[in-house]
């Protein structure tokens, strides 16, 4: 989707500021909605890109108002109400009611290192040989998908070369929806500067983004 | 530039109302049996208290005293940097990329805030900024100048925009003057923004 949350070349946001200390968080709520955010996750009521589809998909004047941990809050607010999990009178109260939807499982505290270091692979394995290798020229396709996509605005419709072939990734267009993993090579690809952003670009820069194989098409440039 | 930017994506509600409603959430999820509040002790404490730079510092350290282990990182960092007991969520794909005084490289999210949490733990509120964001890609080298990294024009500068599941880890170059030093001394130079490539490695006379 076309959301607020692909930055990639916006202008208006001013320098970037260094941050006033070295705190992981600020404040014991930014503490809890981390917690919260991760354990719910881990109880594979929904995966890692429906959480990031659910923060995508604010209303865009409020994701820009909001900080980071209020961002998270509202994405898990959202997808423990779409998953029929808890309802928005809950949500109002903070008091359980009867019924809901149980996820598969709950995270306990003696599973939390362990499923930390397992981690979750996105990689699969490969059921077809790439279709790109590295040093080919490709094209990112001009597409404006309504559903999620990892395909940033400001790479659409321009040339670059393929710099690495990644790995057989889960498709997140499709994972974000509940349309199975879907794999797919993934490639990191070089775009120059001047084919991003043209006579504006900074001298001798690229930007190298991790693109699903459809989302690129050959090019002979 | 003018300062009308200063703080406000940092916390914009007022903190309290944030507080009560972060806290009726908390509580629900635990009256319905879906967190155990323990669970969620844990997981804070492991990324306050256990995993951070100083993990990335080691994997870099190493990498400039032991030229077989720069061999492997570069070739197959997911497996270097687990041989050194770094691994697991948001690290499961990683790839290290090296400075040289022809290239640097700088790692940015533009889509939301990825970031190789085992060797860096969780990200500066400056990563996630929409500032960073959006002009990493565009004016790499505006953004660099304003963390007092000034690049000659003849550097080409490479900025990794995590869109997949691949987690980058800068390799920064090694200051002059430390030959033969440890690696537990090499470490101490290591910063978490020359790990993001948005500094550089401390000089030993800085430290």
């Amino acid at each position: 989707m076309n959301g607020i949350h692909d930055l990639g070349g916006m202008h208006g946001f001013g320098p970037v500021r260094k941050d006033a200390d070295e705190e992981t968080f600020h404040g014991e709520w930014e503490r809890r909605v981390f917690g919260l955010t991760l354990a719910m996750g881990a109880t594979g009521a929904w995966n890692l890109d429906m959480s990031r589809h659910a923060r995508e998909r604010m209303d865009p004047a409020d994701y820009l108002r909001s900080s980071y941990y209020e961002i998270w809050l509202a994405g898990l607010e959202r997808l423990l109400r779409e998953s029929g999990i808890v309802d928005e009178t809950e949500l109002q109260s903070g008091r359980p009611l009867a019924g809901g939807v149980r996820p598969p499982r709950i995270l306990k505290a003696d599973d939390v290192a362990g499923v930390l270091a397992r981690g979750a692979s996105c990689e699969r394995a490969s059921e077809s040989p790439a279709i790109f290798a590295v040093g080919d020229r490709v094209r990112a396709r001009n597409m404006h998908p309504a559903h999620h996509t990892r395909l940033p605005r400001y790479v659409r419709g321009r040339p670059g070369v393929i710099e690495r072939v990644q790995g057989r990734f889960v498709f997140p267009d499709a994972h974000a929806h509940g349309k199975g993993e879907s794999p797919q090579w993934c490639y990191s690809v070089r775009f120059a500067g001047r084919d991003l952003w043209g006579e504006d670009a900074e001298p001798q820069s690229s930007a190298l983004v991790d693109c699903w194989e459809s989302y690129l098409e050959a090019a002979d440039r | 530039m003018d300062d009308d930017h200063s703080d406000h994506h940092h916390s914009a509600a007022p903190t309290t109302e944030l507080e009560e409603r972060v806290r009726r959430l908390e509580t629900l999820l635990v009256e319905k049996g879906l967190v155990d509040p323990a669970a969620i002790d844990r997981l804070i404490d492991t990324y306050e208290n256990k995993v951070g730079p100083r993990n990335g510092a080691k994997v870099v350290a190493k990498a400039w005293a032991d030229p077989d282990y720069r061999s492997r990182l570069l070739a197959d960092a997911t497996a270097a940097i687990a041989s050194l007991g770094f691994s697991g969520r948001q690290g499961e794909h990683m790839v290290a990329v090296e400075n040289t005084p022809e290239t640097h490289n700088l790692v940015v999210c533009t889509l939301c805030s990825c970031y190789p949490w085992p060797v860096l733990g969780l990200p500066p509120v400056w990563y996630k900024s929409p500032a960073y964001r959006s002009r990493a890609v565009s004016e790499p080298r505006a953004v660099l100048a304003e963390f007092g990294v000034d690049l000659p024009d003849s550097v080409q500068v490479d900025v990794w925009d995590s869109t997949a599941e691949i987690r980058y880890l800068v390799i920064p170059m090694r200051p002059a003057g430390t030959e033969g030093w440890s690696e537990d001394q090499l470490a101490g130079l290591v910063t978490r923004d020359s790990m993001i490539g948005a500094g550089l490695a401390n000089s030993p006379e800085a430290r």
